[in-house]
């Protein structure tokens, strides 16, 4: 079998994924792709990114063997633990690396669209520290939901825009986003939290984060002696879960699951499972798997993570879900908080909600993979910010 | 020959340039639609531009967002935008009708019944803001073959080589986007806009129509200088705002405003010799 070499030069993946934006944008994401192109073979921005992960971001992230987590479900399970990069997620692993982008672009404005608020964070870290102004939009819902991220943000020195219109999520305050960037086209940088958008963010974000996986699998071959048996991760947009599975795909062997969110039940409709339960169709630029009606509507997702709450998915997951490549399945609200649980009592880790949904479905993997098993599961991010819905959840004042 | 050339091949020999509204198909209410085409065009509009619905329109500003919403608020489905354009032709056979809209529900529909469907009830252009001339060559052969013309957009940041492209897809008219951002803001820099369209006409012998910000006669005026049709959309689209259930004087405040866009447009505009 040949390597793998998605996506094609004119960003698709397949059917999936291409450039499906207004006139005003295709010249700028001409130039970005050039720029990515050039600057992903200039050994002065690649020393610049690696020095700022290691030093800045505290990369690498350990590989942790978690023998509570392990001895209770039944196989081996080992954490890739994004949850101690800075700010506290994956996400600043893309941001760092677009944020040198921009500037080597001579951009002095950035902005971001975010729904938890961790790539929100994470953008407003980087620009801080890079000094560009930064508006980061992010749905009125998810505000009142992820407070103590918001006000991150603002003492990060970003200005956080309340997206009212649609169903006031990340959806929307990607619409907000991208409504800002044709107007503001000159002087901007669009920062994409995920693996979602138009080519080349699909690529760029994936080969931004894919340092998770590189590391990951040097990690397991050191640690175990082996490959694993299967990865796992969380999928929103699906950035964690390609950085992670992107450097094992030529390893046939090693299963991958993204693990969608499902919400009050696949069935009951409320749920953000675009690749479970979804249909193609094309939205923020791509063609992908989507939560649509009948008529071609974005209908409203539904999870206790805000950061899953997107009705589409990053093209590159839809490929590799048609293919056969990856498996997609999907954990419950329900299911999510017994993984928080577990994970938090056994091995006194604190993860996002998001990452508990990895956590839930290595529970329901571990029986299949036997005791002898290895998996390695996405710590995407830790769950400082998810206190408040926790308590909430779970009926207690805090 | 399509409609939509008729029209322009019209406006050319009266020397008048276009006047095209923009509504967004059932805002407020479903039954405001047709009526007001007609009276549109009975104040002067050459084109119908029909706005189709949608949940996520990324590229317009507050105004018209609001007016997806309205009629998505009764479910407007794409089907039904159809049949308001088959009831508009009982009476009205001349008027080209242009659609204008994002990709989604169209490929939800699938491009062959869309097309088909189309061509029945009297569409004459489609304009999917989302979908660039590069991912579209498979649909566009279904428009051609049913005389459809696509229509897409130039903007202030696009490269002569994207002109190139366009003008070899696009059919019946270029639409030039006077700005850099959404629909409804408020700017227009007629320099650079008079620079563009001029290029614009070194790639393509098509009519070129301008759209974006336009939102009143004097700023109609202007555009007319050098566009062959102004498009209006947030100006008109606003006056459905403040519905409170009385068609009859929405559509005679959109009538009023596009008569004089009209009678503005005619009082400076002379026959372009040769
Ligand atoms: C901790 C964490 N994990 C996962 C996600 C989901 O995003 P993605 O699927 O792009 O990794 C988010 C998004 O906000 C997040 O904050």
């Amino acid at each position: 079998m040949s390597a793998y070499s998605m996506p094609d030069k004119n960003g698709h993946f397949g059917r999936f994924g291409g450039v499906f934006v207004a006139e005003t944008l295709m010249r700028p994401l001409q130039e970005l792709t050039q720029a990515y192109k050039k600057y992903m073979q200039d050994p002065d921005f690649l020393k610049e990114l690696d020095d700022d992960l290691k030093y800045y971001v505290g990369r690498p992230s350990p590989l942790y063997f978690a023998a509570g987590l392990s001895r209770e479900y039944g196989s081996q399970i080992y954490l890739k633990r994004e949850d101690l990069n800075h700010t506290g997620a994956h996400k600043i692993n893309n941001t760092i690396g677009q944020a040198l982008l921009a500037k080597r672009l001579g951009k002095t404005r950035i902005i971001a669209e975010t729904g938890a608020g961790q790539h929100g964070v994470a953008t407003a870290t980087v620009a801080a520290r890079l000094g560009l102004e930064c508006v980061v939009y992010m749905g009125a819902d998810d505000i009142v939901r992820q407070a103590p991220n918001v006000y991150r943000m603002k003492l990060l020195g970003a200005s956080v825009v309340a997206v009212e219109s649609g169903s006031r999520t990340l959806k929307d305050a990607l619409n907000e986003a991208m409504r800002d960037w044709v107007t503001n086209v000159e002087d901007t940088f669009y920062i994409i939290g995920t693996v979602a958008g138009p080519h080349p963010y699909p690529a760029m974000v994936r080969d931004f984060q894919s340092v998770i996986g590189r590391e990951a699998r040097q990690q397991i071959l050191e640690q175990a002696g082996c490959l694993p048996d299967a990865l796992v991760a969380c999928v929103g947009g699906g950035s964690n879960a390609i950085g992670l599975f992107y450097p094992f795909i030529d390893d046939e062997a090693v299963s991958m699951y993204g693990v969608e969110a499902a919400g009050n039940g696949l069935d009951t409709g409320q749920h953000a499972a675009p690749l479970c339960k979804g249909r193609v169709g094309v939205l923020h630029g791509n063609r992908t798997y989507l939560m649509e009606d009948a008529n071609g509507q974005i209908i409203e997702t539904h999870s206790i993570s805000a950061g899953l709450d997107y009705p589409g998915v990053g093209p590159e997951h839809a490929w590799l879900k048609d293919i056969g490549r990856a498996n997609y399945v999907a954990i419950s609200n329900d299911e999510a908080m017994a993984g928080f649980h577990d994970i938090t009592r056994l091995e006194g880790i604190i993860p996002a909600l998001e990452s508990s949904h990895a956590i839930a479905y290595a529970r329901k993997l571990a029986p299949e993979l036997g005791k002898d098993g290895i998996m390695i599961v996405n710590l995407s991010g830790r769950g400082d910010k998810d206190i408040q819905t926790i308590a909430n959840i779970d009926g207690v004042e805090i | 020959m399509s409609r939509i050339e008729r029209c322009f091949e019209a406006l050319r020999e009266n020397g008048k340039k276009g006047l095209i509204p923009f509504v967004t198909a059932g805002d407020p209410v479903s039954d405001i639609t047709v009526p007001l085409m007609h009276a549109m065009v009975e104040a002067g509009a050459d084109l119908i531009e029909l706005g189709i619905p949608f949940s996520d329109p990324m590229a317009d500003g507050p105004v018209i967002q609001k007016a997806n919403q309205r009629a998505l608020a009764h479910n407007t489905s794409l089907h039904d935008v159809l049949e308001m354009v088959k009831q508009f032709r009982q009476t009205d056979e001349m008027t080209p009708v242009l659609f204008m809209g994002y990709l989604n529900p169209v490929e939800a529909m699938g491009y062959e019944e869309f097309a088909d469907a189309a061509k029945l009830s009297g569409v004459d252009g489609l304009l999917l803001v989302d979908l660039p001339p590069e991912e579209a060559s498979e649909f566009n052969e279904l428009l051609y073959q049913r005389d459809i013309d696509p229509v897409y957009l130039l903007a202030p940041t696009s490269t002569p080589q994207r002109m190139e492209i366009v003008s070899l897809e696009a059919r019946g008219f270029v639409y030039y986007v006077s700005i850099r951002g959404v629909t409804g803001s408020a700017a227009l820099d007629y320099g650079e806009i008079k620079a563009s369209i001029s290029e614009i006409r070194q790639h393509t012998n098509l009519p070129v129509g301008v759209g974006f910000g336009i939102n009143s006669p004097e700023r109609a005026v202007k555009i007319g200088e050098f566009a062959d049709a102004v498009v209006i959309g947030s100006a008109i689209v606003k006056m459905m705002e403040g519905f409170d259930g009385d068609k009859s004087s929405v559509i005679k405040a959109v009538s009023d405003f596009l008569r004089g866009v009209r009678n503005a447009l005619d009082a400076e505009t002379h026959p372009i010799v040769g």
